[in-house]
């Protein structure tokens, strides 16, 4: 096929691409974006294939049953609560492939004594971010699945990182002066891949959102760089959407743990040293207990309830049992919403698709600036399995890990029951006064059984 | 010098579209939203056909089939994941 028709079609699947997202920004209208990108992606690759350049098929024909059938596997298999495993993986997988394109485009254009500045230049790019983006990914993927459950920080591994990154500088330079020095490039790729590693080595379970979203942005750059290696417009455009989308994504979970980018990658949790008293300080004699029926007689009086889920819902799989328990509240008139905080759970959004899964509707699930000034107007706040979010310490200069930290105001509300197996601190390692306010309540037990057997306090009532 | 200038603006004015149409997109569509933009960025998989399929060198041919391999992963993965999510969103009846 002519290329001026290949080009244009390129063109159609850049506008599918973009209405596709566009889809996205409505539940109603999603599937239907998804789809739509979906058919951009097939009629990229079916004019790919008819361009005169491909001549071969047999390793394209393998390679896409291989791939599809793999990663169909994976899409039909994974659990929601591993989601955020799977789009680490994916995104090492674009990288890699980024790295491999550029890898193959600089032998064919070393043979063919093309090389330009441009060339070069977006070469070593596309390698180093893709190596960043895999490598990254991986250790990533290997922290959430649990493999690897330490974190290492210290001033050598930033050292470390910035002596890498110089060293990526320096042989993309020799790239460019050299044209067709393989080693240039694999050493680049090497050393970016160390960078990925060292990157995400010391990032603790609080701030993997941040870095899942931040490899996605990578995951788009390497394949716009390599669609300037080629200088293939449907790669550029494509690339820079999802580059931007990641980018967006890693703005907002910093922004909802007041933290920058470079801080979540270079300062490590909790290293300013905080006086916020002890446990035994902020706890001592003021925690109340309560049980399943005293919770079912404080929602017989109730009118609003506002159950606030976090990571511990989702590992406890409480979630199918909380929606009975909404439903039941519901029977009963009692108006029920869920208040989600942008870091609740493991990735943007987590929470809503664990909820969406247990068939909770999404007009339920509120965010937190809109659902923040109804708190004072609800009667009992439900709180299940989430601590740091609703730290009211977060409001305090001096509060260390967590100062400054938008949080959802259930203290406000006239009741809070917290449903939590001990008084154990979150992610940010210190105690919450919330579980010692006067208007607290503390309903021990893991997330599921507690619920369970509220919803049987409840039907019995 | 001029491609490359060309291929720039084609990046910056897409990365605007992006910025403009993603910050329209709800928090509870932010995780169908990474997945379904992950399946996005296997688009390398079309520079991926272009080395695996142009005879050229054995290796270049088996560099862009690993790349066809992992792209492929990638986009048919990244989109079935999303479509299987949001068929869980719904509406309350």
């Amino acid at each position: 096929m002519q290329l001026t028709l290949i080009n244009f079609a390129y063109l159609v699947a850049s506008v599918l691409f973009i209405l596709g997202l566009k889809g996205l920004t409505h539940p109603r209208t999603a599937v239907r974006g998804n789809l739509l990108g979906a058919l951009a992606m097939l009629l990229a690759v079916v004019v790919t294939l008819l361009d005169q350049r491909v001549v071969t098929f047999e390793y394209i024909l393998a390679g896409i049953v291989i791939g599809a059938l793999i990663g169909s596997a994976f899409a039909a298999r994974i659990p929601m609560t591993s989601m955020p495993e799977l789009v680490a993986v994916f995104n090492g997988f674009g990288g890699i492939a980024s790295v491999l394109v550029a890898g193959a485009a600089l032998f064919e254009a070393t043979d063919l004594g093309a090389s330009s500045v441009r060339f070069t230049i977006s070469t070593a790019a596309s390698g180093i971010i893709g190596a960043v983006t895999f490598f990254g990914s991986l250790i990533a993927f290997l922290k959430l699945a649990e493999f690897v459950k330490k974190s290492w920080s210290g001033g050598a591994i930033k050292m470390l990182n910035v002596l890498l990154s110089l060293g990526c500088l320096g042989a993309s330079a020799w790239l460019v002066i050299e044209p067709g020095s393989y080693e240039a490039y694999w050493l680049a790729v090497a050393l970016a891949a160390l960078l990925g590693i060292f990157l995400v080595v010391p990032i603790g379970g609080a701030d993997m959102p941040v870095v899942i979203a931040f490899l996605n942005s990578c995951s788009g750059l390497a394949a716009a760089a390599t669609g300037f290696v080629l200088g293939n417009n449907i790669l550029i455009i494509a690339g820079s959407l999802v580059g931007a989308s990641g980018l967006i994504l890693t703005q907002i979970m910093c922004k909802a743990m007041n933290r920058s980018l470079g801080n979540v990658f270079f300062g490590g949790v909790g290293d300013a040293a905080t006086d916020v008293g002890s446990d035994e300080e902020v706890y001592a004699g003021k925690v109340k207990s309560t049980s399943a029926d005293e919770v079912a007689m404080l929602f017989d009086t109730a009118r609003r309830v506002v159950i606030v889920p976090g990571y511990g819902m989702a590992v406890a799989q409480a979630q199918h049992a909380v929606r009975d328990l909404a439903n039941e509240l519901e029977t009963r008139g009692i108006d029920v919403e869920y208040a989600i905080h942008p870091v609740a759970g493991r990735m943007p959004g987590h929470m809503n698709v664990l909820l969406a899964e247990a068939e909770v509707p999404y007009e339920k699930l509120v965010e937190m600036d809109v659902i923040n000034p109804s708190f004072q107007q609800t009667d009992v706040v439900l709180v299940i399995g989430a601590n740091d979010v609703v730290n009211p310490l977060a409001r305090q200069a001096d509060s260390g890990p967590i100062a400054g930290m938008p949080i959802l105001d259930v203290d406000k509300a006239r009741t809070v029951v917290v449903v939590k197996r001990s008084l154990s601190p979150g992610f940010a390692g210190i105690p919450n006064p919330l579980f010692a306010a006067d208007n607290s309540l503390m309903f021990f037990g893991s997330a599921k059984e507690a619920v369970l057997d509220l919803v049987a306090a409840v039907k019995e009532s | 010098m001029e491609a490359l200038v060309a291929a720039l603006t084609v990046f910056v004015l897409a990365v605007f579209v992006g910025f403009e149409i993603i910050t329209k997109i709800p928090p509870t569509l932010h995780t169908p939203l990474m997945s379904g933009s992950n399946a996005i960025s296997g688009i390398t998989l079309v520079g991926a056909l272009l080395s695996a399929g142009s005879e050229h060198s054995e290796l270049a041919t088996w560099l862009g089939m690993a790349a066809v391999v992992f792209a492929t992963v990638n986009a048919v993965g990244g989109f079935m994941v999303t479509h299987r999510m949001l068929g869980m969103f719904k509406r309350r009846d």
